[in-house]
């Protein structure tokens, strides 16, 4: 108990920027368009979160900032992917080198130190939140422990995080706008007969995609971390991209997959740990590449199929 | 009836593409409180002014040739590899494995026998995708993009528990066989009695790289396979009710682009480095993108559109070194790049269409207008 717990608090821990970031996607890819830039919108939001904290002391500004830089590059997706019924692959491809390129430029301008925020401090992080009763119950064997370590005890984001899993199947499961949204990524041309408009459906979910993103760039800097590095969300995005196509596109099996491969993640950083689990040494790049291993696997389709909503990838022409 | 002419298209929706990435970069510049002016001259000067300059510019433009024809090859198939980073990273393991095995007497056997094991590498990381792709219609981008994160670990752990030397401490390789050294730049000019720097690490990789280029010009427009992958591309039906088989070119179409990064890993490893170390391609694949979308997949333009992104390459890093500005900006640049010729391609196209057929329309118009008067004169 002592040894697993202490990686099951990372494991949470690693899985709320991926949850984040997977749900973006999830709301994108069922509109109808492929989104591969969530790393690049993660990024950027990791950085202005950060850089606003740092500047204001406030982790609220950083946040608001965070999720600003994340819908500018949604917009930039939206008009090219949209609008100009551009390559959706390709839009998302410049998005993660425009992220990459400008967080690095500006922090050199803004701070001089090398690309990177100043480490933040007091309130320009997000404070971690100790529930009720958590001190009183971690002596109760077990489910005390559970409690105190494992779900108290985190910032206000990975709660928020967590709420999102459940606001996400009811948007899309029982909302008109879900139901709309659903269908413009499976069959965009009936939802236009219906009088819906789909450009403005896919710019909306194109939006939501940016807020989740921002919140998952602002989780990495300003909760996870304690400042902005150069290339910090480190192919995220795209292990949370593998998080969704593992998830099949449905909001609940995102959460188990992002906390499956959360826990992957924190193995890695417990070698010891994986030892005594599984009485071999594990090489520490397998469990890196396992997530990836993993999509591989179900995209070929031999562990169950994984099929993407229909009209995903295609800009929708109106005929005319 | 097309809407505009070829010179059109191959020449003027690209240049201003291009011309519209470099005003934005230069904006991001003016923004970051330096002078784009300045930049673009220390970047000629850092770049171009020289032989050494010269030298490193060549010798980028080699790795983005390589990966910018991968990356042109599958486009003519319809195909988008992201995975020429990792193809190149498994290449240069390719190259590595021939370039130790034997003590090999002299540079030209060695070079194609590494050349093969690049090339074979590199189409090997790309076969399994390119499975995936035609028997199981599994997306090739997604499966590419993870197969970067795993050839980066497999790397990583053949590196750290197989191919270190003994009491060595990074993780790499140990030092090829002096056998296997390319002539660079300086030797092969030296021959001749012309003076060339002998630091940049350009070497003759790049006449096998100009020869890639002249192959898949070849492969492309005079061969029946090359006439299949492009028939695949322009529409999978046609070609399957003209008796091409989708699985086959799918496979070969791979196949070309991944070993052609592959290939990449004679310059960068057998030509520069010596040795394979773990960030050896640092992000040629990638640029790879950028340079096949500028070059319109064809090699002319992937030629220079290599030689144009080796010039910003090199260019960057004379920037870091004298200015306040990070080699970043060349990522941005790379970015914009991608941006304008690839995604937002119909914002530029559409409008200079328009322009054509108005302009035509105006043309007949007037001959219209004339026709009738005739008569009356």
């Amino acid at each position: 108990m002592d040894l697993i717990l202490p990686v099951l608090d990372t494991t949470v821990r690693l899985a709320i920027p991926l949850l984040f970031a997977c749900l973006a996607g999830l709301f994108s890819e069922r509109a109808g368009i492929f989104d591969i830039g969530l790393e690049g919108k993660m990024l950027a939001a990791a950085f202005f979160s950060a850089a606003l904290a740092a500047v204001t002391g406030s982790v609220w500004l950083g946040l608001l900032a965070g999720i600003a830089a994340s819908i500018t590059l949604s917009a930039i997706h939206g008009i090219a992917s949209i609008t100009f019924r551009g390559n959706q692959l390709i839009s998302g491809v410049a998005i993660n080198f425009l992220a990459a390129g400008l967080t690095v430029l500006i922090a050199q301008d803004w701070f001089q130190q090398g690309g990177r925020t100043p480490s933040l401090i007091g309130g320009a992080r997000f404070e971690t939140i100790d529930l009720p009763f958590a001190e009183a119950l971690s002596g109760v064997p077990i489910f005390g422990q559970i409690y105190a370590d494992l779900i108290s005890g985190h910032t206000i984001l990975v709660y928020v995080g967590f709420l999102c899993v459940p606001l996400t199947w009811w948007i899309l499961f029982r909302t008109r706008f879900g139901l709309r949204l659903r269908a413009v990524g499976e069959n965009p041309a009936a939802v236009d007969t219906a009088g819906i408009s789909v450009v403005w459906l896919r710019f909306a979910a194109v939006g939501i995609c940016g807020i989740l993103c921002g919140l998952a760039g602002a989780y990495l800097a300003t909760g996870l971390q304690a400042g902005f590095v150069k290339d910090m969300s480190s192919g995220r995005g795209f292990i949370a991209l593998a998080a969704l196509i593992f998830a099949k596109w449905r909001p609940w099996y995102a959460l188990y997959a992002t906390l499956l491969f959360g826990f992957l993640q924190a193995l890695s950083l417990r070698p010891d740990v994986v030892e005594l689990i599984f009485r071999v040494p594990m090489p520490v790049q397998f469990l890196d590449a396992l997530p990836y291993i993993l999509t591989v696997v179900i995209l070929a389709g031999f562990v169950g199929k994984a099929i993407p909503p229909k009209a995903g990838g295609e800009p929708y022409v109106k005929e005319r | 009836m097309d809407a505009m002419p070829k010179w059109a298209d191959v020449l003027l929706v690209p240049l201003i593409s291009i011309v519209i990435a470099f005003f934005f970069s230069g904006l991001v510049i003016l923004a970051i409180g330096e002078n784009p002016i300045d930049a673009i001259r220390t970047m000629i000067q850092g770049s171009l002014t020289s032989s050494y300059g010269w030298g490193y510019t060549l010798y980028y433009t080699t790795n983005f040739i390589f990966t910018g024809l991968a990356v042109s090859v599958a486009f003519h198939a319809r195909m988008f590899n992201i995975g020429g980073e990792g193809q190149a990273m498994l290449g240069g393991l390719g190259v590595a494995m021939v370039c130790l095995a034997l003590p090999w007497p002299h540079w030209t056997l060695a070079l194609p026998a590494a050349l093969l094991g690049g090339a074979l590498f590199g189409a090997l990381w790309a076969a399994i995708p390119a499975y995936l792709q035609a028997a199981r219609g599994s997306h090739i981008v997604i499966t590419t993009i993870m197969f970067n994160f795993i050839a980066f670990s497999v790397l990583n752990y053949l590196l750290v528990n197989v191919f270190k030397p003994p009491g060595s401490m990074d993780p790499a390789t140990a030092v090829f066989p002096p056998g296997t050294a390319l002539p660079r730049f300086s030797d092969i000019l030296g021959v001749f009695g012309i003076p060339f720097s002998a630091a940049p690490p350009v070497n003759v990789s790049f006449f096998v790289a100009i020869l890639a280029c002249f192959g898949v010009w070849l492969l492309m427009w005079r061969t029946r396979l090359g006439y299949e992958i492009r028939a695949f591309g322009h529409s999978e039906s046609a070609a399957v009710y003209a008796g091409i088989s989708p699985f086959k070119i799918t496979m070969v179409a791979m196949l070309i682009s991944g070993a052609l990064a592959g290939a990449m890993a004679i310059n960068n490893v057998m030509g520069e480095s010596q040795r394979l170390v773990m960030n050896a391609v640092e992000g040629a694949g990638f640029i790879g993108i950028a340079v096949a979308l500028m070059g319109r997949s064809h090699p002319v333009g992937v030629f220079l559109a290599a030689l144009l992104f080796g010039f910003l390459y090199q260019g960057g890093a004379e920037l870091s070194l004298w200015t306040n500005i990070p080699r970043e900006l060349i990522v941005v640049i790379q970015a914009l790049v991608i941006l304008f010729t690839g995604a937002l391609d119909n914002m530029v196209r559409m409008p200079i269409e328009r322009a054509f057929l108005a302009a035509r329309r105006r043309r007949k118009a007037r001959e219209a207008g004339l026709g009738k008067t005739e008569p009356a004169e």
